[in-house]
């Protein structure tokens, strides 16, 4: 992509980044770090990938995207919500009564959500089933997901992974978001995936490895994914929870909390900054 | 009295039949396809029938992933981990989402037999039925499950029916017979006590009729194949009708039939309802027959607790 197309897509990137934040902070609850780790990703699939509309989105032959890891909804609705699908105004709504933007993704009133999910190690079997259904119903369109890095500690990941390569879905590819913290602490201390690059290869899968934000290997890896035929692709992408925030940055206290007003102000001039810098 | 059949092989044939009709049908199956019967279709179909190996609960939301697709999955298992290993993933991926997913749970109850207590599931009623919008039924035999089949391949949302191993007594005629979900169908008037039973246990209620009759007391048998929602219409007016009813299921006597009814009768015409069922324990392993008796599941059961219920009114 051109160096102008990658600044517009990390652009967007952080705006996603300041919704989330912002929506998190308003429902006074949520989840930031994950959001935040998987910006990079969302803009590239929401805003240069996947064939979605949102003046239809439910429309027959799109794209589908799960995100596995459901807790990451504010980033999601942030994404949905400047791609089109809702006004940018409603994410303020997340979390409360009156709102759809319910705590984690709802396909039934939500637009733009193809599946609902928040219990771990469910959405990744969805995307199995939207990708076999693509493939029998012989379709062209490719499903998409999101898989936590802790999330793979559910044992149904690996029955969908095994699923998955036995009916060579080559249409699926998803992502695991590799940012190493889960709730009680890090990942590698809780409950040791690792190695997943080696697991998902021994599933049978196309395993790529890269780096969470950086969009130029994220569109090589989705280029490679789309090329390989016969087997679904993981991309373990390595990322940092709370991306962007400063004093969210490999934080595990940030994974399921909400920044009080002075850390809202905090977050917003870190982002910004950011957003300054790419001019 | 005609052929004894299954309606797990109803159920199976039924796929079969129906999937001519209905070009959206798929069928699922968790290498159980030869005893759930789901091989039927997958012989006649096999590009439509996917195994998922044995990992029902990953079958449970690839199902909910291609009814969001558009295409209506039959997900089949044994009750016991279709409703109770995969009980999460049938209420997040499925119920939630209210999605097209139709699961076929056989070897339901205590008719399993020889495999024992880690396989007869008497608990699928309650879970199921404590899902918001999750359609529950159950045949009471091969020509109810064929239309049941139907019924639930024509509805637009999640059903849960539960189908039996043990082959049983046809009751219905094919020609004359017609299914409507929600629906319950009386089989003998009477107006001193009323029988609501499902499954295979309206057989042993019309037995029990039989035996009630002998003694005087005049029972009326409703056939309630759909759980959930229940025909509160129907056991509403038995309730007013009779003044007290005696539900007869292969399911612990908690959190199904006998639940639902007590749940129905008792805010709007409370009369005495006694339950026949699996009174809270788990099952065991020997044949159908003695197994029946030694749960109680039989017309003489019922008959003795007909009499009670009908003492209660007083």
């Amino acid at each position: 992509m051109t160096d102008t197309r990658k600044k517009e897509l990390l652009r967007i990137a952080y705006e996603i980044r300041k919704e989330a934040v912002t929506a998190v902070y308003s429902a006074a609850s949520g989840h930031p770090g994950g959001s935040l780790s998987i910006a990079e990703i969302l803009a590239y699939l929401y805003f240069e990938e996947m064939n979605v509309d949102p003046a239809d989105p439910k429309k027959a032959d799109r794209d589908r995207f799960v995100l596995s890891k459901g807790h990451a909804a504010p980033g999601l609705y942030a994404a949905l919500a400047l791609r089109g699908f809702f006004p940018v105004e409603e994410l303020k709504g997340l979390r409360q009564i009156d709102s759809v933007l319910q705590g984690h993704p709802d396909m039934k009133h939500i637009p733009g959500i193809d599946m609902s999910t928040g219990s771990l190690g469910l959405g990744i079997s969805a995307a199995c089933g939207m990708a076999l259904s693509a493939k029998y119903q012989k379709q062209d369109w490719r499903v998409w997901s999101i898989v936590g890095d802790g999330e793979s500690e559910e044992g149904q990941v690996w029955e969908a992974a095994m699923f998955a390569a036995h009916y060579k879905l080559d249409n699926l590819a998803i992502f695991v978001d590799w940012n190493g913290l889960q709730i009680d602490g890090p990942v590698a201390e809780v409950m040791n995936p690792t190695p997943l690059d080696e697991k998902f290869r021994a599933f049978g899968w196309n395993v790529i490895s890269i780096d969470a934000h950086d969009l130029d290997a994220i569109e090589a890896a989705v280029t490679l994914a789309k090329e390989t035929k016969g087997k679904p692709t993981a991309i373990i992408a390595k990322s940092v929870k709370g991306k962007g925030v400063s004093y969210m940055e490999n934080e595990v206290s940030w994974h399921g909390s909400a920044p009080k007003s002075e850390q809202y102000e905090i977050a917003m001039s870190d982002l910004d900054a950011a957003l300054a810098k790419l001019g | 009295m005609a052929d004894k059949i299954a309606t797990r092989e109803a159920y199976g044939a039924a796929l079969a039949e129906f999937g001519e009709k209905y070009d959206r049908l798929v069928v699922l199956d968790a290498d159980l396809a030869a005893a759930t019967k789901t091989g039927t279709f997958k012989k006649k179909f096999p590009n439509r029938f996917f195994d998922c190996g044995i990992a029902e609960g990953n079958m449970m939301v690839v199902a909910a992933g291609m009814a969001a697709s558009g295409l209506i999955p039959f997900a089949s298992s044994f009750a016991m981990f279709a409703a109770g290993r995969a009980f999460e993933q049938v209420r997040n991926a499925i119920g939630y989402p209210h999605l097209n997913v139709k699961i076929g749970a056989t070897h339901a109850g205590i008719s399993v037999g020889e495999d024992g207590a880690t396989h007869q599931c008497l608990e699928d009623f309650a879970t199921m039925r404590s899902i918001p919008g999750m359609v529950v039924m159950q045949p009471a035999d091969a020509v109810e499950a064929r239309a049941m089949v139907e019924a639930a391949i024509k509805y637009e949302g999640p059903c849960y029916m539960r189908f039996g191993r043990y082959a049983v007594p046809v009751l219905f005629d094919k020609d004359n017979y017609s299914f409507a979900i929600g629906k319950g169908i009386v089989m003998a008037d009477g107006a001193d006590v009323t029988i609501a039973a499902t499954g295979l246990m309206v057989e042993q209620a019309l037995a029990a009729r039989e035996l009630l009759a002998g003694e005087g007391i005049l029972a009326r048998v409703v056939n309630i194949h759909t759980i959930k929602p229940l025909d509160s219409e129907l056991i509403l007016k038995c309730a007013a009708e009779t003044g007290a009813i005696v539900t007869a299921e292969e399911h612990n006597f908690i959190g199904g039939l006998g639940s639902a009814v007590c749940e129905c009768v008792s805010g709007a015409r409370p009369v005495p309802v006694l339950r026949v069922g699996v009174e809270d324990s788990f099952g065991r392993s020997g044949k159908v027959p003695p197994l029946m008796e030694y749960y109680g599941l039989t017309a003489a059961h019922i008959a003795e607790k007909a009499k009670e219920a009908v003492k209660l009114k007083k």
